[in-house]
C-alpha cells in the first residue's frame, strides 16, 4: 500500500484553482493514512459544503458529503451508532465555524470520538470570495468592499473552550508538521480539532495583493510562529499572527464509552 | 396480554421499537416530546442508541449518519422543529438515505401554540424542501394505528430507501385508549435490500428493475460516495444534463410507480354516497361521527380517510366519488387537503371547504351544519 492507495486518483483531475492548498490538506492526510495504516472499511470520511467540502469526495473510503455545516452532526449519529467506527470529519472554515458552529461547540462538549480538521482559508471560496468568520479584519471580500469589519475566531481557543481533548494548529507552508499534526490527531481518542491555515489565491489573494499561489504561501509562513517564538513575543507583536503547535492534548471520558459504560449489560 | 390505556405518542414509541429502530437523535418540542422520553428510555434495552442533540437540524443529520450505517433511524418533532430539518430531510430524498421522521402538529405558524392541535403541515410534509424529491407521508388516525403505521412508515423507508414522513396532530398524540399492542397481530418488518456482488462491481446508485438502489452500509467493504450534490451511479458529483435528469427521474419515478403499493386509506359508507367528506387524523374521528348522524337521518353520507397523504391516494378517491355531487373537505388548517382533492373531483362535483385554525378540533356537529348547508 502506498499513500495514493487512499486517494482516487483515476477521479482526477481535482476541481480546484491553482496554487490551492486543500489539496496540500488531502495529501497530507492520505499520507498519514498510509502512514496509520487507516482501515479503508472501519473509517468513514465527512465533509459537506464549499471547497474544502468537496474534496474528500476523491479520498478512497465511505465518504458521506452533507449539507453545509452540518459534518459534524452526521458523524455524531456514525459515531455513536457504530462506535467502532474511525470518523473523520473534513471542513472549510465558513462550514465548521459559521453555519456549522453550533455543531462544532456540542461536539466538543461531548467528547465524541472525532477528528475535525478545519481548514482556514479566510474566504467563502466556492461562492466567489465572500467573508467568513475567519476572514482578518481589513481585509477585502466580495461582501466586505470597505474592509472586512468584524473580528476573526480564534478556532483553537473555542475549540478548547468548548471542551475538545485535543486543539491544534498547523498550516499548508510547513508540510511536515502539518502531517506530524495530522498523525497525533487521529491516534487521539476523543473529539480532536486540528485547524490548518490554508491559502486561497483566487479568491481571498485577488483580492488581497496576493494573487500569486507562492505569495501566498510565503503569507502563511510569515504569519505563524510556534509556541516557543510565541513566548517570546509580546502581545503587540503577537497581534494578527497564528501560533502553531498544540494546544491541548488532555483525556477526559469519551461519549461512546460513557454511553457503553452506562448501558453495559442492558440491551441485546 | 390484556389491553392497556396507551397514549398516541407512546403508542409511536413502541410501534418503532417493534419495527427495529436502533437510533433516534431528538430535540424537545410539545406536543411530540414523550415519543423522544419513551425512546431515551427504551432504546439502550433493544440495543440502541438516544441522543438528545443540539436542535432539530443536528437531529436530522444524526439520524441520517446512523442510516448510511444501515441502521433504523427516526427524529420526532412538531412544526418549528420540522422547518429546521426540511434542507437535511431533502437531503435524504436526494441520497436515498432511509428514516423516519415523526411529526406531531400543532398550531402554527411559527411558535403558534405549542398544545393546540393544527393541521397546518399537510403540504409541508411533501412541499417543504427546494427542488423535487419524494416523500412518503402517513397520518394515522388511533393509538392503535399510530402503533401500526409507525411500523408502516420504516418498512416503507427501508423498502423505497427514501424518508418517511409520520404525521399525527397534538390530539392523536395526546389521546389515550385502550389498545392491545401484542394483539395488534403479526406485523410485517421490512428491512432493506442487501447485495453480494463484489465491491469492485457494485454500483450504489444504479437503481435495478425495481427503481430502487441498494445501498450497502458503510464500513460493510463497500466504499462509495453519499452525498446530496447531483451525483453518478458511483455517488461523484456529476451536474450534466443526462445524469441530473436521470437522478431526479429516479428519484421521484421509484415512488410514482409503486405508488398503488403505497395507498393506504379507508372508507365508510362511500359505495351509494353523495356527499363525501375528505378528512384525515384527528378530524376523520368527528367527520365518522358526522357520517354515523347523516345516515341515521337518511342521508347518503361517506368518508374517505387517506391514511397515505403523499402520494395521495388519486385513483380510490375518484372511485369513492363515483355518486358523489359534493364532497366536504373539513382541515384544521387554511385549506391545504382540499387542494389535491380538487385536482381529482370531476368538474360536475362541487367543492366545499371546512376549516378551523383556533387551536380547537372540528366537531361533528360542524360538519353536519356544512352538510346541511350543501344539501340545500
Amino acid at each position: 500500500m502506498s499513500w495514493k492507495d487512499y486517494i482516487k486518483e483515476d477521479m482526477f483531475p481535482l476541481f480546484t484553482c491553482a496554487g490551492c492548498t486543500h489539496g496540500t490538506v488531502t495529501n497530507a492526510f492520505a499520507r498519514v493514512a498510509d502512514e496509520l495504516k487507516l482501515d479503508k472499511d472501519k473509517t468513514v470520511i465527512v465533509c459537506a459544503i464549499g471547497c474544502a467540502g468537496r474534496i474528500p469526495t476523491f479520498l478512497d473510503f465511505p465518504v458521506l458529503r452533507v449539507t453545509h455545516g452540518r459534518a459534524l452532526a452526521f458523524a455524531t449519529g456514525i459515531k455513536l451508532s457504530h462506535p467502532e467506527m474511525k470518523v473523520v470529519a473534513l471542513m472549510g472554515d465558513g462550514d465548521a465555524l459559521a453555519i456549522g458552529g453550533n455543531h462544532f461547540i456540542h461536539a466538543a462538549r461531548r467528547n465524541i470520538d472525532i477528528t475535525a480538521i478545519v481548514s482556514r482559508n479566510e474566504i467563502y471560496g466556492m461562492t466567489g470570495g465572500q467573508y467568513a468568520p475567519t476572514t482578518p479584519p481589513g481585509a477585502r471580500a466580495t461582501t466586505a468592499p470597505y474592509g472586512m469589519l468584524e473580528p476573526a475566531f480564534d478556532t483553537c481557543k473555542m475549540a478548547a473552550g468548548a471542551g475538545a481533548t485535543y486543539v491544534a494548529r498547523t498550516d499548508a507552508y510547513h508540510v511536515q508538521h502539518l502531517q506530524r499534526t495530522l498523525k497525533t490527531a487521529l491516534q487521539h481518542k476523543g473529539f480532536g480539532v486540528v485547524e490548518v491555515l490554508t491559502s486561497c489565491p483566487t479568491q481571498f489573494g485577488r483580492r488581497n495583493k496576493v494573487a500569486d499561489p507562492a505569495k501566498m504561501l510565503e503569507r502563511i509562513k510569515a504569519l505563524t510562529v510556534t509556541q516557543a517564538q510565541a513566548e517570546r513575543m509580546t502581545p503587540e507583536e503577537l497581534e494578527g499572527k497564528f501560533v502553531i503547535g498544540e494546544f491541548v492534548n488532555t483525556s477526559r471520558p469519551e461519549l461512546t464509552e460513557i454511553y457503553a459504560r452506562a448501558f453495559a449489560g442492558m440491551g441485546v | 396480554m390484556s389491553s392497556q390505556l396507551i397514549q398516541g405518542n407512546e403508542a409511536c414509541a413502541w410501534g418503532a421499537l417493534k419495527a427495529g429502530v436502533k437510533f433516534c437523535a431528538g430535540y424537545p418540542i410539545t406536543p411530540s416530546t414523550d415519543v423522544v422520553e419513551l425512546l431515551a428510555q427504551e432504546l439502550p434495552k433493544a440495543g440502541g442508541r438516544f441522543i438528545q442533540m443540539e436542535d432539530e437540524i443536528a437531529s436530522m443529520g444524526a439520524v441520517l449518519g446512523a442510516s448510511v450505517m444501515g441502521e433504523k433511524a427516526m427524529t420526532v418533532t412538531s412544526g418549528p422543529g420540522f422547518d429546521l430539518m426540511q434542507e437535511n430531510i431533502a437531503f435524504g430524498a436526494m441520497a436515498q438515505l432511509p428514516c423516519v421522521v415523526v411529526n406531531v402538529q400543532r398550531s402554527g405558524p411559527s411558535t403558534g401554540g405549542a398544545t393546540l392541535p393544527a393541521q397546518g403541515d399537510l403540504i409541508q410534509a411533501k412541499y417543504g424542501t427546494s427542488g423535487d424529491s419524494p416523500r412518503i407521508v402517513l397520518y394515522p388516525n388511533s393509538v392503535e394505528e399510530i402503533y401500526r403505521m409507525t411500523i408502516q412508515a420504516f418498512n416503507y423507508a427501508e423498502q423505497y430507501m427514501t424518508p418517511v414522513i409520520l404525521l399525527m396532530d397534538e390530539i392523536i398524540g395526546h389521546m389515550r385508549e385502550n389498545v392491545d399492542l401484542e394483539g395488534v397481530g403479526d406485523v410485517e418488518i421490512v428491512s432493506r435490500r442487501r447485495t453480494d456482488v463484489p465491491p469492485a462491481e457494485y454500483r450504489p446508485y444504479a437503481a435495478d428493475e425495481t427503481g430502487i438502489p441498494i445501498l450497502m452500509p458503510f464500513g460493510s467493504g463497500y466504499r462509495y460516495v453519499v452525498q446530496g450534490m447531483h451525483h453518478d451511479v458511483n455517488g461523484m458529483p456529476n451536474t450534466g444534463a443526462a445524469n441530473v435528469d436521470a437522478t431526479i427521474r429516479q428519484i421521484n419515478g421509484k415512488i410514482d410507480r409503486h405508488k398503488e403499493r403505497i395507498w393506504l386509506w379507508e372508507e365508510k359508507e362511500t359505495e351509494d354516497a353523495d356527499i363525501l367528506l375528505v378528512a384525515v387524523g384527528c378530524v376523520s374521528r368527528s367527520a365518522l361521527e358526522a357520517v354515523r348522524q347523516a345516515r341515521r337521518q337518511g342521508l347518503k353520507v361517506g368518508l374517505f380517510r387517506p391514511i397515505t397523504v403523499w402520494p395521495f391516494p388519486e385513483e380510490p378517491l375518484a372511485r369513492a366519488l363515483a355518486h358523489a355531487r359534493a364532497v366536504l373537505v373539513p382541515e384544521m388548517n387554511w385549506g391545504q387537503l382540499i387542494h389535491k382533492v380538487k385536482e381529482v373531483k370531476p368538474d360536475a362535483v362541487k367543492a366545499v371547504g371546512l376549516n378551523k385554525y383556533d387551536g380547537t378540533l372540528i366537531m361533528p356537529e360542524e360538519i353536519l351544519k356544512v352538510i346541511e348547508e350543501v344539501r340545500a
